[in-house]
């Protein structure tokens, strides 16, 4: 047991406490940064939604990783290719239909927003079931070469003009090719409260915001409001997963990840747990994707590259593969510090300095250092190049985890795969205590099988 | 035999291998296609030539960094997904040496050492090519394997060797660590614009029953550099004592420490060689192609894998047949399908290989 | 799919009388002959690890399976409950072909095997891997364990399989680990879960693959008894072990393997007097 756990144990509220005390540290973090950038409450506010919506996202995604690779050792590193597949499906069923004219040179179904959602999603998990009954029975290596050779396939298919457009019945729908898909559908807050009858209420209550951010705050409050959402959602999938793995069935995928041969020896059809459990996995990706492209306003195929898979991998392997919690706090940690803290950084540093220009290119930037001793370029272009180097030290961070903890926070995380508790029931403990009081345990305990179980199956 | 023996052994032969049927179903379609369009005049030879000899090359490059692939697939057991970031680095160090020399005097050092980063310095204008400036190309070679090599076995050290006994599957995560930390490394020093690397090259016309297939300088230097490194490998790896350790290790490692086979010489070995066949593939693909840019590794590594799994994990045999294969495919696709999905046709044939014969086409016979 | 469409109250009834339930009931087997093989053979590249063995294990018995290290007997194993595909010949389980099925589908069919080198489930805690075992768990459909409502099937039905396992683990005297990882089990210890594990499985027949290996001397009277046990109860069992001893003081018949065929079978005492036997097993040292 390693030190992390006992920390979650001896922390108020256990996992619980553990995940609201890593979100409170991160959003302390953030308002501090704010206030020494002297944000106003608006600039706040925004910083705070944008944190929630990535933590939510990650933590999502990581959760539904963990099902493959924790919970069942299946090694997908194509995640990408079905979060766009429930985002392009989604767009396809629930876009509003072809006007000409209109700025949308592709229509859709116009189906209503949660049709969308359930296509996406069983799109992704129908696309997971492809790939997995041929893949399921490779070596990992292999299932991680094809699934990331399928999110590949996936996306150039999106980027090609073959299907940029097409009829599907009598509807000018299609996805878009490079340029992408506008999702002028209604927006997801709205459609939201609307189909619950609260979208009055709720625009009332953007209203009274005005109290705190004083002109348009709709969009600040959208986004606060939009985070929280995430967040519920990632509730949600935390008590599936949950339920999953503390179940037989959950059972079985821990079995398989340990010894697949011994599951099936012992009756169990691997192939069939492990297909569902992908499937499972890739339907909420697909849902994961949707809700973080859906209030974008437009998706473009080349959002799903191989490093979005990437990150989620990094936010996993933080957390600790195998463990609910984990998946949540790596999210959140990588979210918070690897994904939105490098970006929020550059933005500080660019708020405090406005005016400097950074250098166009390396050259530009090492010619002062080597020539004058002139770090000054290098470290604007450093800045400026951030979004790269984020990746450098994202890529740095999963080999150093992957030397020193690999792991992750939470240490090997080990779940009860049951619905009950494991210890003895009470009347057994009983029937057993009086059988070694005998001396003889070994046959007493025997014979005491069996008559108690005669008795059983003479009721 | 019988008609209805015949007709039985079909049956069982459609049942026992659906997919081998199947994929024989498709391929004669293909092909019938193909021949129909030849016949109504809607392809032409010419046409079918130039994507052979496009889907050959291709298919040379692949292969030629397959083997390195290949190698460290089999002998060190893991999956190594910065073999492609490997291809990009030896890409980026031989050109900026290729545009260093070539361009000497010409133009601002710093923009030639970053390869012309930002458009600073065009490889058309400095008149780059195997013909034009034979010295620098050469020497450009040279320095995209030597760098690679030491890459390689710096990664190696730092990185890999201490988790070496972790497991295939930690080292693969480990290795997509390094792929990222490395391509956004080469992106911050030499930028993310995709550059022109070369002139145009002298070529050759080469009539073909209805049009001419050109073949350019370029194509020569890749065929005859492509091949004699290969044919170095087989040398190395069937009369030295070196390739017969190798060898060894492919086969089972604990057999080969049990033997007293210097194990970790016989894995830096491995490193010098993927590692130099790898980079010099890196700096070939690009004066084939004409353009450089910092992703270009990336994109070729899956096709790298698809080409190894297809010839088979740990054999350089494998590797190479399984690139030409997987290069012609790639190449060829576009025949048939929109050229759009010319990559993916690729990933279909791998995916397609691990169904019906997971093990490759030379399996069994690893490295050699 | 079969498991799928099976009505909801036969699952349920399959699992009542699962487990400990046969330890009183006995199994019923019609065949005489419940496990047939033959002509079965295996080679590995050059190597004919089984080449035509051909033999039968009597209903209700206690069948030993010897010969040398490296006579086949594992490979054996593996290719009647369906781990490796045979080359050629036949298996036949209670009269049904079951050669080639899947090592699932056989185990289904109520034959189970125990490996020779013990394959415990090392991250899970012993009772969870006796919890794995029993067969058509309704939890194991993904829905009923997540949908509120039929989760309280699926927790019920956990409750009766928790007191089956306890009482399997008092019978095997492992009560005292049952929290433990499997992975920090002793040797001797595995081998009792992975026995425990299979019996909770509720077979007819167990294939034992040297059940006694790394066993201490007391474990393994202990063991041995219990099989006797079990045996009355109806149990067939097929045993590999290569102390020639414990086979014949145990067995009432004995197979003898020799280089992946069957060299003789008989009793005991048959085989004990058997000149090939003694050639094939000491090479001419006696
Ligand atoms: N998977 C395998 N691959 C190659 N050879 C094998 C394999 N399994 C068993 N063998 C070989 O088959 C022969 C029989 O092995 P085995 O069945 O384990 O013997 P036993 O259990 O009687 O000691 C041995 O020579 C062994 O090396
Ligand atoms: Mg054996």
């Amino acid at each position: 047991m390693s030190v992390r756990d006992d920390i979650a144990a001896r922390m108020p509220g256990g996992d619980a406490g553990l995940i609201v005390a890593t979100l409170a540290t991160a959003y302390i973090l953030y308002v501090l940064a704010g206030v020494v950038l002297g944000y106003d409450l608006r600039g706040q506010l925004n910083s705070l939604a944008t944190l929630t919506f990535y933590i939510g996202v990650f933590a999502m995604l990581s959760l539904a990783l963990n099902l493959h690779w924790g919970y069942t050792g299946l090694f997908n590193i194509g995640i990408v290719g079905f979060m766009a597949v429930g985002v392009y499906v989604m767009a396809l069923v629930s876009k509003p239909l072809y006007v000409a004219g209109g700025a949308a040179q592709v229509g859709g179904l116009g189906l209503p927003l949660i049709v969308g959602i359930i296509a996406g999603m069983v799109a992704a998990a129908l696309l997971g079931f492809v790939v997995a009954l041929p893949a399921l029975r490779l070596r990992a290596d292999y299932l991680a070469i094809v699934t990331i050779a399928m999110s590949e396939i996936v996306r150039f298919s999106f980027l090609s003009g073959e299907l940029q457009q097409f009829q599907l019945l009598g509807t000018r729908v299609g996805f878009g090719g490079g340029s992408g898909l506008i999702l002028d559908f209604v927006p997801p807050l709205e459609a939201l409260f609307r189909s619950v009858g609260l979208w009055g209420v709720y625009l009332g209550f953007v209203d009274a915001t005005k109290v705190i951010v004083p002109t348009n705050p709709k969009p600040v409050v959208d986004g606060l409001i939009y985070g929280l959402l995430l967040l519920a959602g990632v509730t949600v999938f935390f008590w599936l997963l949950k339920r999953t793995g503390e179940s037989p069935f959950g059972r079985v995928l821990k079995a398989i990840r340990e010894d697949e041969d011994v599951a099936n020896a012992l009756g169990k059809d691997t192939d069939r747990f492990k297909i569902k459990s992908f499937m499972l996995g890739c339907a909420l990706m697909g849902l994961a994707g949707i809700l973080w492209l859906m209030p974008q306003g437009a998706v473009t195929p080349n959002f799903f590259r191989p490093r979005v898979t990437f990150f989620i991998w990094i936010a996993l392997i933080i957390g600790g593969a195998g463990s609910n919690t984990g998946s949540v706090l790596g999210g959140a940690t990588f979210a918070a510090l690897l994904y939105q803290g490098p970006r929020y950084f550059q933005n500080l540093v660019t708020t405090v300095l406005p005016n400097l220009d950074s250098p166009p290119g390396f050259g530009q930037a090492v010619g002062p250092l080597i020539s004058q001793l002139d770090p000054v370029p290098f470290l604007l272009y450093t800045i400026d190049s951030i979004r790269q180097l984020q990746l450098v030290v994202m890529g740095l961070v999963l080999i150093w985890l992957m030397h020193n903890r690999p792991e992750g926070l939470l240490g090997h995380r080990k779940e009860t795969a049951s619905v009950i508790s494991l210890s003895r029931p009470k009347a057994a403990a009983a029937a057993t205590d009086g059988g070694s009081a005998d001396g003889d345990v070994q046959t007493d305990g025997g014979v005491d099988v069996a008559d108690s179980n005669g008795g059983v199956d003479d009721e | 035999m019988g008609i209805a023996e015949t007709y039985s052994r079909g049956r069982e032969f459609a049942i026992e291998r659906p997919f081998a049927l199947v994929l024989g179903v498709i391929a004669a379609y293909l092909l019938g296609d193909l021949l129909l369009g030849l016949v109504t005049g809607q392809t032409q030879f010419a046409d079918i030539g130039s994507l052979v000899w496009d889907g050959l090359m291709r298919g040379l490059v692949i292969g030629l960094a397959g083997i390195g692939l290949s190698m460290t697939y089999s002998i060190l057991n893991f999956a190594n997904f910065s073999h492609g970031d490997y291809i990009t680095a030896g890409a980026f160090s031989g050109w900026s040496t290729t545009y260093l020399l070539a361009g000497l005097g010409r133009a601002d050092i710093g923009a030639l050492v970053l390869v012309g980063a930002g458009g600073s310095v065009y490889g058309g204008t400095l008149g780059i090519g195997m013909l034009s400036t034979p010295l620098a190309v050469i020497a450009g070679i040279v320095v995209a394997g030597g760098f690679t090599i030491l890459l390689s076995l710096a990664v190696d050290r730092t990185i890999f060797k201490p988790i070496r006994d972790e497991g295939g599957i930690t080292l693969l995560i480990t290795s997509i660590g390094v792929a990222f930390a490395l391509r956004y490394l080469m992106q911050f020093v030499f930028g993310s614009d995709v550059r022109g690397t070369t002139a145009q090259p002298p070529s050759v016309g080469l009539y073909l029953v209805d049009g001419t297939v050109f073949i350019d300088a370029h194509d020569i230097t890749l065929l005859v550099i492509a091949s004699g490194l290969m044919l170095g490998v087989h040398l190395l790896l069937q009369r030295t004592k070196l390739g017969k350790a190798m060898r060894a290790m492919a086969d089972n490692e604990d057999l080969a420490r049990i033997t007293g086979i210097p194990t970790e010489r016989v894995v830096r070995s491995t490193w010098i060689i993927g590692g130099g066949l790898t980079g010099i593939a890196g700096y070939m693909f690009i004066l084939w192609k004409g353009t450089l840019g910092f992703n270009d590794g990336w994109l070729l590594l899956l096709l790298i894998f698809a080409a190894v799994i297809l010839g088979g994990i740990g054999s350089i045999y494998g590797a190479i047949t399984g690139g030409l294969v997987i290069g012609l495919t790639a190449s060829m696709s576009v025949l048939w399908i929109p050229s759009a999905f010319a990559r993916a046709a690729a990933f279909v044939v791998m995916i397609v290989i691990l169904l019906v014969k997971p093990s490759g086409l030379f399996s069994g016979r690893s490295t050699a | 799919m079969s498991d799928a469409s099976q009505p909801v109250d036969e699952v349920a009834t399959k699992v009542d009388e699962g487990a400990l339930g046969s330890f009183a009931s006995g199994v019923q087997t019609t065949e005489e002959y419940p496990l047939r093989v033959e002509g079965l053979r295996k080679s590995f590249g050059g190597i004919t690890a089984v080449d035509g063995a051909t033999f039968q294990v009597e209903s209700g018995s206690l069948t030993g399976l010897i010969g040398p290290n490296g006579a086949g007997k594992s490979t054996t194993f593996n290719l009647i409950t369906g781990m490796i595909k045979p080359d050629a010949g036949t298996v036949t389980f209670n009269g049904e072909d079951i050669t080639g099925r899947d090592p699932h589908e056989v185990a289904n069919r109520g034959m189970v095997r125990t490996f020779q080198i013990a394959r415990e489930l090392s991250e899970m805690t012993v009772l969870e891997n006796m919890m794995l075992a029993p067969q058509r768990q309704r939890g194991e459909e993904l829905w009923r364990s997540v949908l509120p409502g039929v989760r309280n099937d699926v927790r019920e039905q956990e409750e009766e399989l928790l007191e089956r396992v306890w009482e399997v683990l008092d019978f095997f005297d492992i009560d005292h680990i049952a929290e433990e990882y499997a992975g920090n089990l002793s040797g001797g210890q595995r081998k009792l879960l992975e026995m425990a594990r299979a019996l909770l499985t509720d077979p007819d027949m167990l294939l034992l693959d040297e059940p006694f290996a790394g066993v201490n001397p007391t474990l393994e009277k202990k063991l041995l008894k219990h099989i006797h046990e079990l045996r009355e109860q109806g149990y067939t069992f097929l045993l590999v072990e290569h102390d020639m001893d414990l086979i014949m003081n145990n067995c009432e018949h004995v197979i003898v393997l020799h280089q992946g065929r069957v060299l003789t079978e008989g009793t005991p005492n048959d085989i004990r007097s058997n000149e090939e036997v003694i050639e094939a097993y000491l090479g001419g040292n006696v």
